[in-house]
C-alpha cells in the first residue's frame, strides 16, 4: 500500500457491491471525479480522497464524512442546478449517477478557505445563546439578517421545479418498515400467510446491516439468505417490496407516510416518471424493523475530518470497497467496534491501536485483536486530535494516566447504538432505558405496532431474527385467518449482543468536544445550559439548538441528554428524550405538494359562458373559486373606464350579466316552510305562490352569514338563493340543522347551483329585449311584478324567470339549463343590439348595487355584524324562533353604539378611500368611530358613493365624519343607503 | 389521520369528513325563555376532556350524513360510532376507555 490519497489508493482491488464495469463521472465543488454505479456520493468522494466536505454551521470548522446513512450530520450538500437544485441532502444517501454535480453548503468563498472560520478563532466568545444575549439593542431583528446569512445551510431554488411529483394511497395488512435482517424475516413470515404485505426500505438494496456486516444465516452466507427472502416475498401475490422508500411519518390509526425516490435519490427518472412519490398507507398492523444507529463518543477534537463512526468505516470497506484511511485507531466503549478493526485489517489497512474506555474488555476480543497485531489499550481514552484539514494523530490517555500521541489518518469511534425509535414514538409509544445496553428502547409492542430487532433493542442477530419472525407472523394472523400454505420456519443465526459500558463524555483534554455536529453544540454548551438552569431536555434543546438540525439529532440527542443527566446528578431516564416528530428525514416540498400545484393547486370553476366571455374580451378573475368576468374592456380602455361604461349602459339601456355562480338550493317537503322560518331571520311561510322575498340568514351568535332571495314554487317547494360564495356553505348549513337539530322535520335539501345557468338581463330596456327574444311568460308589469317568479320558455328554452334586482333597474333573472346558456346569450345580444346591449362584469354589477346601497355580505359586514346593525330591527317582532334570535337580545347586541350600516356622501364629491377609518365630528381624528366598507365613483351621479359602518350611525343621518388617510383628509356626511334613485321607482321599469 | 367508520359507508380516511364539535348539546327553546347565562353556555362553553369525548362528524365528501362518535382525545381511539338520534352505549363521558 502506498498511503497515497489518490483514488487508486483508497479503492480496494476487489469486493464490495459496486459495479466496476459501469464507471460514472461526477463533480464536487467544480472538480471532476469518477466513481461507479453502486457508489453513494459519500463513498465515491472517500474513494477519491476527498476528506473535506463542508464547513460546520456556527464555527465554520472543516468537516468530513462521519456516517454512512441518513444519520450523517456533516456531509450535507446541494445537488443540481437551476430549478432542479436541491439543498441540504446527505452525501451518504445520494446514489451516484452520471453527471451528478454537487457543492458544499455553508462555506464562503470556498470549502478550503472559509471566511466564517474566524468564528472558530473567537469561539470562546460564541457560547450557546450568544447571539440572543448580545444582539439585543435596539432589537434582535436588526442583526438577524446578517447572522442568518452567515449561518445558513443550502440555498433554496429560485426557479420553479420542472419535475413531476406523485401521490399514492394504499393499504395493507402488514407494513414492515426496514428490510434489514429483522425486517426481511418479519416480512417473509407475514407474506407466507397470504396477507397483503408491504416491505419498505430506504436504501436501494434490501439487507440492511447484512450488506456490510458478514454473517451466516440458516447455514449460508447472508447474501444468499437475503436473495432467498427477496425471491420468496416477491413470489407472494399480495406482497410487495419498495426500495428507496423512507417511512417518514407515523400518524393516527396506523396511517404512515412514505417517500419513494423511484429513480434513486436524484437521478433522472424515466420519461413521465415522477421524481418522488409520496405514499399514504393505512396498515392494519405495523412491524418496525428500523434498526439502530451508532452514536459517536464525545471527546475534544472529535469533529476533525478523518473521525468516523466505526460502523460507517465497516460500511465503506465492505459495501463500497473503499478504505477511508491507511492508519487507523479505533476508539470504543463496546465490543462492536472490534469488528471494524478486523474489517480494516482484511482490507489491508493498518490499525495502530484499539482504545477501549473499559478497564477490562472481553478477553476473547482482546486476544483476537492481538493475534492480528493490534494493541488494545484498555481503560484509555482519546483526549485530543491533531491535523489541519485531515486527522494526523490522536492523543491517548492510558490507564496509567500517561498520555501519548499516536499517528493516524482515521479514527473509528463507537459510543454504542441508539435503536431507531422515531416512528415508534410518533405512534404514541413510550421508551424505557436499558442500562445494561446503554440505550433507549420501546417499552413494548401493542396489538398493531410491533418493534423488532435492533429497533427493539434486541442486538444479537439470532434473537433478532427469531423475534422478527414471530412478530411478522403474529401481525399477519391478527384478525386474519390466512391461507393453508406451509409456514416457513424461523431463521437461525448465532451471535451474542455486544457488551458495553456507557461513556458519555471524555472529561480531560482541551478543545471542543462536539455533541451535535450539525449545529455545533459542544459538551461545554450543555454545561452552560445546566448552569443557567435550562435543565429540562426540551429547554436544553431550544437553548443550545441540540438536535434541531436537519439530521434531527440522530447522532447527538442521547449523548446530549446523558451529559445533562451527569451534570445535574440525575439518571439518564430521569432526563428523558425530546419528542420525536415527523418527518424522520427531510421531505421535499415537491413531494408534499404532489400534483396540487399550478392550475391544480385550487382547480378553478368555470361557468357555461366561459368561452363566450373569453372571446368577448372579458378580463377574467377569481371570485370565490369561480373564473368570472371582472369587466369587458375595449382595446386600449382602462379597467376603470370599462366598469364606468358598463354601469352607464345598464342605467341608460340594458346589460346582461353572467350570474351563474349564484347559489341555488331547492328545499322541498311538507315541513319546508316551517324549516325556512327557522333558518331565515324573517318569515318565509307567509310567502304566496310564485312570490319572492329577500332574506337574511344569521348564525346562532346572530352574525349575518348570508343573504339572498327565497322563492315559493309550490306549497311545499322553495328555491333558496344564496350569494355566489355561500352556495356550498349554506347547503351544508341547512343539512346540519335538519339532520342534527330538527330530524323530525320532513324536508329535503338539494343544491342545484350548477344545474342552472343564470343570465341577468338588467336595465330599462330589458323588458323590450326579452319580448323580442320571445317568451310564453306574460311580461306586463301587473302580470309579472317585481319580486315574483314565473316558469316557462324564453326563446324556446325552458326557463325559470325571477323579477329580482341587484342593480336597482328593471331586471329579469333567466335561469336556464347550464348547457343552453350560450345559445340564449347569443339571442339576447342579437335582440338587444338596437338598445346598445352590453355584457357586464362583476365590477360594474357591484358598482350598481353600491349606488343603490344594497348590502354585500362579507364586504360591508363581518363576523360581528347582526341583522340589527343593518337596520333589520323588525325581525324581533316575530313570535317564533329562528337561528340567532336569542342572541339578538344579548346586551352587547342591543347596544345603540354598535357599528351600523350607513350611506356616506363625500362633501367635495371625491370617492372616499376604501377601508379608511372614520371619526365623527366632535371626536378627535384618532378616534375610531367606523370605517368605509364600500366605495366607488358613480357614473350616473358623477360623484363618489360609499357605504360604511359607523357607531350608532343610523341615528346620525346628516352628521359629518372625517377620514384621515395617507392620501389626505376627506370630509363626508352620513347619508341614506341609496344614493341613486332613493325612491326605488326604476326597479319597476 | 383518523380512520372513521361512517355508519352508512364504512371505514374512510379522515379527509373525507368534517368535525362538528361536541355532540348532545341541548338547544334551549324560545318557549323556555333561557336567561343570558344559559344561552351563553349553549353558545360558547364546550367540554375539553382528556379522555372520552362525544362529538359529531359529517361525511362531507361521501354520503353527507351527520353522525356521532366517541373518541379518546389522548389515544384517538374511536370506541363508538352511532347515527343521529340513536342511543349511545355505556362508554362514559370524560373517562378513558
Amino acid at each position: 500500500m502506498t498511503g497515497s490519497r489518490g483514488s487508486a489508493g483508497r479503492r480496494l482491488r476487489d469486493g464490495g457491491m459496486i459495479q466496476r464495469d459501469r464507471p460514472v463521472a461526477f463533480s464536487f465543488n467544480g472538480k471532476r471525479y469518477r466513481g461507479f454505479v453502486g457508489d453513494t456520493l459519500a463513498s465515491a468522494l472517500l474513494a477519491n480522497g476527498v476528506d473535506l466536505i463542508g464547513r460546520s454551521f456556527k464555527y465554520h470548522r472543516p468537516r468530513g464524512i462521519m456516517g454512512a446513512g441518513c444519520e450523517e450530520p456533516n456531509a450535507v450538500v446541494q445537488v443540481g442546478m437551476g430549478g432542479e437544485t436541491t439543498p441540504n441532502l446527505r452525501a451518504t444517501e445520494i446514489d451516484l449517477y452520471e453527471g451528478l454535480s454537487a457543492v458544499s453548503v455553508n462555506c464562503w468563498p470556498s470549502v478550503s478557505f472559509d471566511v466564517g472560520a474566524i468564528n472558530g478563532v473567537f469561539s470562546r466568545f460564541l457560547p450557546a445563546g450568544f447571539y440572543y444575549k448580545t444582539f439585543m439593542w435596539p432589537s434582535w431583528h436588526a442583526f438577524e439578517w446578517a447572522i442568518r446569512r452567515a449561518a445558513g445551510l443550502g440555498e433554496a431554488p429560485k426557479q420553479a421545479d420542472p419535475d413531476r411529483y406523485e401521490t399514492r394511497y394504499d393499504h395493507c395488512d402488514v407494513l414492515v418498515v426496514g428490510a434489514g435482517p429483522a425486517g426481511l424475516a418479519a416480512a417473509r413470515a407475514a407474506a407466507a400467510t397470504g396477507s397483503r404485505v408491504l416491505l419498505v426500505e430506504q436504501d436501494s438494496h434490501v439487507g440492511g446491516r447484512l450488506l456490510w456486516d458478514p454473517a451466516v444465516i440458516d447455514g449460508t452466507e447472508a447474501s444468499a439468505w437475503i436473495a432467498d427472502c427477496r425471491r420468496f416475498i416477491e413470489a407472494q401475490p399480495e406482497a410487495r417490496i419498495l426500495t428507496r422508500t423512507t417511512a417518514v411519518g407515523y400518524f393516527d390509526h396506523n396511517a404512515l407516510v412514505l417517500v419513494e425516490n423511484p429513480a434513486g435519490s436524484l437521478g433522472r427518472a424515466g420519461p413521465g416518471a415522477p421524481r418522488q412519490r409520496l405514499w399514504s398507507v393505512r396498515a392494519s398492523n405495523v412491524v418496525l424493523a428500523t434498526g439502530a444507529a451508532e452514536r459517536p463518543l464525545v471527546f475534544p477534537g472529535n469533529d476533525r475530518p478523518g473521525v468516523m463512526l466505526a460502523s460507517a468505516v465497516r460500511h465503506y470497506v465492505e459495501r463500497y470497497a473503499v478504505r477511508p484511511g491507511e492508519h487507523a485507531v479505533i476508539f470504543t466503549n463496546n465490543d462492536d467496534a472490534y469488528a471494524t478493526a478486523s474489517a480494516i485489517v482484511r482490507a489491508s489497512g493498518a490499525v495502530s491501536a484499539i482504545v477501549d474506555t473499559r478497564a477490562e474488555p472481553p478477553r476473547q476480543l482482546v486476544e483476537t485483536a492481538r493475534a492480528s497485531g493490534i494493541r488494545v489499550l484498555a481503560g484509555s481514552a482519546v483526549v485530543g486530535t491533531k491535523g489541519a484539514r485531515r486527522l494526523r494523530s490522536v492523543r491517548v490517555r492510558e490507564a496509567d494516566g500517561r498520555s501519548r500521541d499516536i499517528p493516524c489518518d482515521l479514527l473509528a469511534v463507537s459510543g454504542g447504538y441508539n435503536p431507531t425509535v422515531h416512528l415508534f414514538c410518533q405512534s404514541g409509544g413510550k421508551l424505557v432505558y436499558d442500562a445494561d445496553q446503554a440505550l433507549f428502547k420501546p417499552s413494548g409492542s401493542s396489538r398493531s405496532v410491533r418493534s423488532v430487532g435492533a429497533a427493539a433493542g434486541t442486538m444479537g442477530l439470532g434473537a433478532s431474527l427469531l423475534e422478527a419472525h414471530e412478530a411478522g407472523r403474529g401481525a399477519a394472523e391478527t384478525g386474519n385467518p390466512g391461507n393453508d400454505a406451509p409456514r416457513p420456519s424461523p431463521p437461525q443465526a448465532s451471535g451474542e449482543p455486544p457488551t458495553i459500558e456507557a461513556c458519555w463524555r471524555v472529561d480531560d483534554g482541551r478543545g471542543k468536544a462536539f455533541v451535535d455536529f450539525q449545529n455545533d453544540v459542544t459538551a461545554d454548551d450543555i454545561a452552560l445550559a445546566a448552569r443557567e438552569n435550562f435543565r429540562s431536555v426540551e429547554h436544553l434543546k431550544r437553548y443550545t439548538t441540540l438536535g434541531m438540525g436537519t439530521d434531527q439529532g440522530k447522532t447527538s440527542n442521547v449523548n446530549g441528554l446523558a451529559i445533562m443527566a451527569a451534570l445535574t446528578g440525575r439518571e439518564v431516564p430521569e432526563v428523558g428524550t425530546t419528542r420525536y416528530r415527523f418527518p424522520f428525514t427531510p421531505v421535499s416540498f415537491g413531494a408534499l405538494a404532489g400534483s396540487t400545484r399550478g392550475e391544480l393547486f385550487r382547480p378553478m370553476r368555470r361557468t357555461a359562458l366561459h368561452d363566450w366571455n373569453v372571446t368577448a374580451g372579458a378580463m377574467m378573475e377569481d371570485y370565490g373559486g369561480w373564473q368570472r368576468p371582472a369587466c369587458y374592456p375595449r382595446p386600449g380602455e382602462s379597467l376603470e373606464a370599462a366598469v364606468q361604461r358598463e354601469a352607464l349602459a345598464v342605467r341608460n339601456g340594458v346589460g346582461v350579466f353572467d350570474a351563474s355562480p349564484l347559489g341555488k338550493i331547492e328545499v322541498k317537503g311538507p315541513d319546508a316552510a316551517t324549516f325556512l322560518d327557522r333558518i331565515y331571520a324573517n318569515t318565509i311561510s307567509t310567502l304566496r305562490l310564485g312570490s319572492i322575498r329577500y332574506g337574511l340568514m344569521l348564525n346562532e351568535a346572530a352574525a349575518i352569514i348570508d343573504d339572498g332571495v327565497a322563492t315559493r314554487i309550490a306549497d311545499d317547494h322553495f328555491l333558496v338563493g344564496t350569494t355566489s360564495g355561500g352556495a356550498d356553505r349554506i347547503a351544508a348549513w341547512l343539512e346540519e340543522w335538519l339532520q342534527c337539530e330538527w330530524p323530525e322535520l320532513d324536508v329535503l335539501v338539494a343544491p342545484v347551483t350548477t344545474a342552472w345557468a343564470v343570465l341577468s338581463l338588467t336595465g330599462p330596456a330589458s323588458r323590450a329585449v326579452l319580448g323580442e327574444v320571445g317568451t310564453d311568460i306574460g311580461l306586463a308589469p301587473q302580470d309579472f311584478p317585481h319580486m315574483s317568479f314565473r316558469a316557462g320558455t324564453v326563446g324556446g328554452i325552458p326557463a325559470r324567470v325571477s323579477r329580482v334586482s341587484y342593480t336597482g333597474e328593471l331586471t329579469y333573472e333567466l335561469n336556464v339549463p347550464w348547457s343552453l346558456a350560450p345559445d340564449l346569450l347569443e339571442r339576447l345580444i342579437d335582440a338587444g343590439r338596437s338598445h346598445d346591449i352590453l355584457p357586464i362584469g362583476v365590477e360594474s354589477c357591484l358598482l350598481l348595487r353600491l349606488e343603490k346601497g344594497y348590502l354585500h355580505v362579507g364586504t360591508d359586514t363581518d363576523g360581528t355584524t347582526t341583522s340589527l346593525d343593518v337596520g333589520w330591527g323588525h325581525v324581533l317582532k316575530r313570535t317564533s324562533d329562528f337561528v340567532g334570535r336569542r342572541s339578538l337580545l344579548l346586551p352587547h347586541n342591543q347596544r345603540t353604539d354598535r357599528l351600523q350600516l350607513v350611506g356616506l356622501e363625500s362633501v367635495d364629491g371625491r370617492p372616499l378611500p376604501l377601508g379608511a377609518q372614520l371619526s365623527l365630528k366632535g371626536s378627535g381624528p384618532r378616534d375610531a368611530d367606523g370605517f368605509v366598507s364600500s366605495s366607488g365613483y358613480s357614473p350616473a351621479l358623477r360623484r363618489g358613493v360609499a357605504l360604511g359602518m359607523v357607531r350608532g350611525g343610523r341615528e346620525k343621518t346628516g352628521e359629518g365624519v372625517i377620514a384621515v388617510t395617507s392620501r389626505g383628509r376627506f370630509q363626508a356626511r352620513i347619508a341614506p343607503l341609496a344614493a341613486y334613485d332613493p325612491q326605488g321607482e326604476r326597479i319597476n321599469g | 389521520m383518523l380512520l372513521i367508520t361512517c355508519p352508512w359507508c364504512g371505514p374512510r380516511d379522515e379527509i373525507e369528513f368534517r368535525w362538528g364539535g361536541e355532540s348532545h348539546i341541548r338547544r334551549p327553546t324560545l318557549q323556555s325563555s333561557p336567561q343570558d347565562e344559559e344561552w351563553a353556555d349553549y353558545l360558547f362553553y364546550r367540554k375539553n376532556p382528556k379522555g372520552l369525548h362525544r362529538e359529531r362528524w359529517v361525511h362531507e365528501a361521501g354520503c353527507g350524513q351527520w353522525f356521532n362518535i366517541a373518541r379518546d382525545t389522548v389515544s384517538h381511539e374511536i370506541v363508538e360510532v352511532y347515527r343521529m338520534g340513536e342511543a349511545h352505549g355505556q362508554a362514559e363521558r370524560g373517562k378513558r376507555p
